[in-house]
């Protein structure tokens, strides 16, 4: 049986599968761009389409032949791949779903079975995808095993420990205590690290397969490589005219988030820094006359990314920072081959959304003044709790210390019933007309 | 322009449309006021027609029109589309110069927005999730009580009695209506709740946007006395109010499109 699976695996992974896309992407596609305000867009827009369509196509028969690990975003996913696991985000399949308007009807699922609507919408869409099977990506595959790490929020505790409970699947939950002010304590550290250790032998148990140190550093390194080029790539849009947005770098997020580890992942983002570098040499423009720049924070409204992004290139505004897409560069320089435990304790547990709200501050202030932003965007997104709330605090101090203006757009990862598109183009309309006067 | 001596502001919302003529000069000439009706862009030259009617003019002495409100986008007629927080802004400074905050409440949403010292919007909020904190709740509330919205204003001033309403959300504050009106509660005080409970809502936008000074009331809600007076009390501050307050917006949208045309 296995044998079997591992076979069929890698006949779709390295004979069928580059076929097959390679296939569907000679079809000749007809995308009217009509009068767009955008730029030319981005060369590597395909090669991403390629990888993440390779990856959710190959999820499916990786049951059986991989070890297959659901896992949240802010886990140290290097860990599973030195088990060579398959890995699945629940958190970036839910945008996936957002992205393709899915989002209600999946979340509806959830609902009936008794989820409140005030849920965070990623997991309602997760656990409606559970209940449903409802996803556009085809089928995922069953988890052998959860790994999840609360570094983001609570919330993500509770969703894994249902689909635990719900499919009879082990669940290895790490604990990033919650750094309120400071930089953390060696206490702090040890205690994560500590954690880390011992979901070694859990894993082996669950996987059937041995640790292998080798293998993890090689797997530490290539993420650390992939973050730093993620983090090269985010940098270019300091250039003015900037060569992508901000609703670029949500799209092209994905691989830092679900394939970091992956020599694929590295490659991408070689190939993505490239064509952007030589975007800034020829002042090449995301959007063709840009006047404004903006800041956004939280996590991309998915349902709404093209018409927000046409929006925003309308008039002239580009945005060229956010706080989401920067967390996957921001903690990484603190992976260290020599101390792969601690580092990995540390990198997870500093990111934004695990410290308070100062450190934040000092975060959008430092990004504002590198990215030379004039305007902040704040998502308040109706169902992602730890990341609105202080917004409002937020955009006074930052009024106070940059001087700039900002807007808050009511909205939801996800669950567009919570969303009028016509009054948030009223409310950004209004925001750049004040903004020019 | 030589020949072309007016402008026009034109203002489609949910429940109204509203359009005012000026002159060169920046007098208005003609203005108007019309139900809303399904077909945005008709009723905004219906209201277009009217207001130059009364301005003794035809469309072809406009030198430009500009177009707000939510049904902005359908004016294929405007020149120019200005959203209706800029016009309700400059609407209210050109009536009140120095205004520094704006209070509108009209039948869709409501707004509150701070203006620096030369009338530019510095800082908004919007309410404009729900019927909640909007005309429409006003007219929500009127229809149970079985009156009207003009009659629901001068009652809450006679109101005698404080009584507690908890719920701005509409579904929730109808059922709390009729509950106090199967109480046998007299309808001043519950319009007089009812009011109160709708200018906390706003009050606390107006807090959000951290405004003082001198403040304007516009939009239909203006016209509700009661309503004007709850919202004084809590904020401690005086609102001026515009003569016909429901044209703040499209005579906004008017004396931008003046800018535009002695450009
Ligand atoms: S609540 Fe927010 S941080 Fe937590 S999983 Fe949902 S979207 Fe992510």
């Amino acid at each position: 049986m296995r044998v079997a699976s591992e076979l069929r695996f890698r006949w779709m992974k390295d004979v069928a599968l580059p076929v097959l896309l390679k296939a569907r992407e000679r079809r000749p596609r007809e995308r009217p761009r009509g009068e767009s305000p955008l730029g030319p867009p981005l060369e590597s827009t395909r090669s991403l389409k390629r990888l993440m369509t390779r990856h959710y196509a190959l999820a499916r028969y990786a049951e059986g032949a991989r070890p297959v690990a659901w896992v949240t975003s802010g886990a140290p996913v290097e860990l599973l791949r030195a088990f060579g696991c398959y890995t699945v985000y629940p958190e970036n399949h839910a945008a996936l779903c957002g992205a393709r308007r899915m989002g209600p009807e999946i979340c509806a699922h959830a609902e009936e079975a008794g989820f409140s609507r005030d849920l965070c919408s990623y997991a309602r869409v997760d656990l409606g995808h559970a209940l449903s099977g409802l996803t556009p990506v085809g089928r995922l595959p069953r988890p052998d095993v959860l790994f999840c790490t609360n570094n983001i929020c609570q919330t993500i505790l509770y969703w894994f420990k249902e689909l635990s409970h719900g499919e009879g699947i082990p669940l290895v939950m790490l604990d990033t205590p919650f750094i309120a002010s400071g930089e953390g304590t060696p206490e702090v550290f040890d205690y994560v690290a500590g954690q880390i250790k011992d979901a070694v032998p859990a894993l082996e148990r669950i996987t059937g397969r041995e640790f292998r140190e080798d293998r993890f550093h090689d797997v530490l390194r290539s993420s650390i490589r992939a973050s730093a080029l993620w983090g090269d790539v985010l940098a270019t849009m300091r250039h003015r005219p900037a060569p992508m947005t901000v609703f670029d770098a949500f799209v092209h997020l994905a691989p830092v988030v679900s394939l970091r580890g992956l020599p694929s992942c590295e490659r991408y983002y070689e190939g993505l820094l490239a064509e952007l570098q030589e975007r800034v040499s020829r002042d090449v423009a995301a959007v063709p006359g840009e006047r404004h720049r903006l800041m956004w924070d939280n996590i991309a409204i998915w349902f709404a990314l093209a018409p927000l992004s046409r929006l925003f290139a309308e008039h002239g505004w580009a945005g060229v920072a956010g706080t989401y897409p920067n967390a996957w560069a921001e903690t990484t320089h603190y992976l260290d081959l020599a101390d792969p435990f601690g580092s990995l304790a540390k990198t997870y547990t500093l990111i934004f959304l695990n410290r308070g709200l100062d450190y934040r501050l000092g975060l959008m202030e430092a990004m504002g003044r590198d990215y030379q932003a004039d305007g902040l965007v704040l998502h308040s997104a109706r169902s992602c709790k730890p990341y609105s709330v202080g917004q409002y605090d937020l955009r006074q101090a930052l009024a106070q210390r940059l001087g700039i203006k900002s807007v808050v757009l009511e909205g939801d990862m996800t669950d567009f019933r919570t969303w009028s598109e016509e009054q948030a183009k009223t409310r950004l309309t209004a925001f750049f007309e004040s903004l020019d006067g | 322009m030589a020949e072309k001596l007016l402008v026009a502001g034109v203002d489609v919302g949910s429940a109204t449309a509203k359009a005012v003529v000026l002159d060169r000069d920046g007098r208005v000439r003609g203005s108007s006021l019309l139900p809303s009706a399904p077909n945005l862009s008709g009723v905004g030259r219906e209201a277009l027609n009217e207001a130059l009617a009364e301005a003794g003019a035809e469309a072809g002495e406009l030198a430009a029109v500009a177009g707000t409100g939510y049904g902005r986008a359908a004016l294929d007629f405007a020149a120019l589309r200005i959203t209706e927080i800029t016009c309700h802004a400059r609407g209210a400074s050109v009536l009140f110069p120095g205004t520094a905050l704006v209070v509108d409440v009209g039948g869709q949403d409501s707004k509150a927005i701070r203006m620096g010292p030369s009338g530019e919007v510095r800082d908004f909020t919007m309410n404009d999730k729900c019927a909640a904190g909007t005309g429409r709740f006003l007219a929500v509330m009127a229809g149970i009580l079985g009156t009207s919205l003009d009659v629901l204003g001068p009652a809450g001033l006679r109101a005698m009695k404080a009584l507690s309403m908890t719920s701005t959300c509409t579904v929730f504050a109808e059922s709390e209506v009729i509950s106090l009106i199967s109480q046998g509660e007299a309808v001043p005080d519950i319009a007089h709740a009812v009011h109160q409970a709708l200018a906390q809502r706003l009050a606390g936008m107006v807090r959000m946007v951290g405004a003082d000074g001198p403040a304007v009331f516009s939009g239909g809600g203006a016209l509700n006395p009661d309503l004007v007076d709850c919202l004084q009390s809590l904020l401690g501050l005086v609102f001026q109010i515009p003569e016909r307050p429901q044209l703040t917006g499209a005579l906004g949208a008017a004396h931008l499109a003046l800018r535009k045309a002695g450009a």
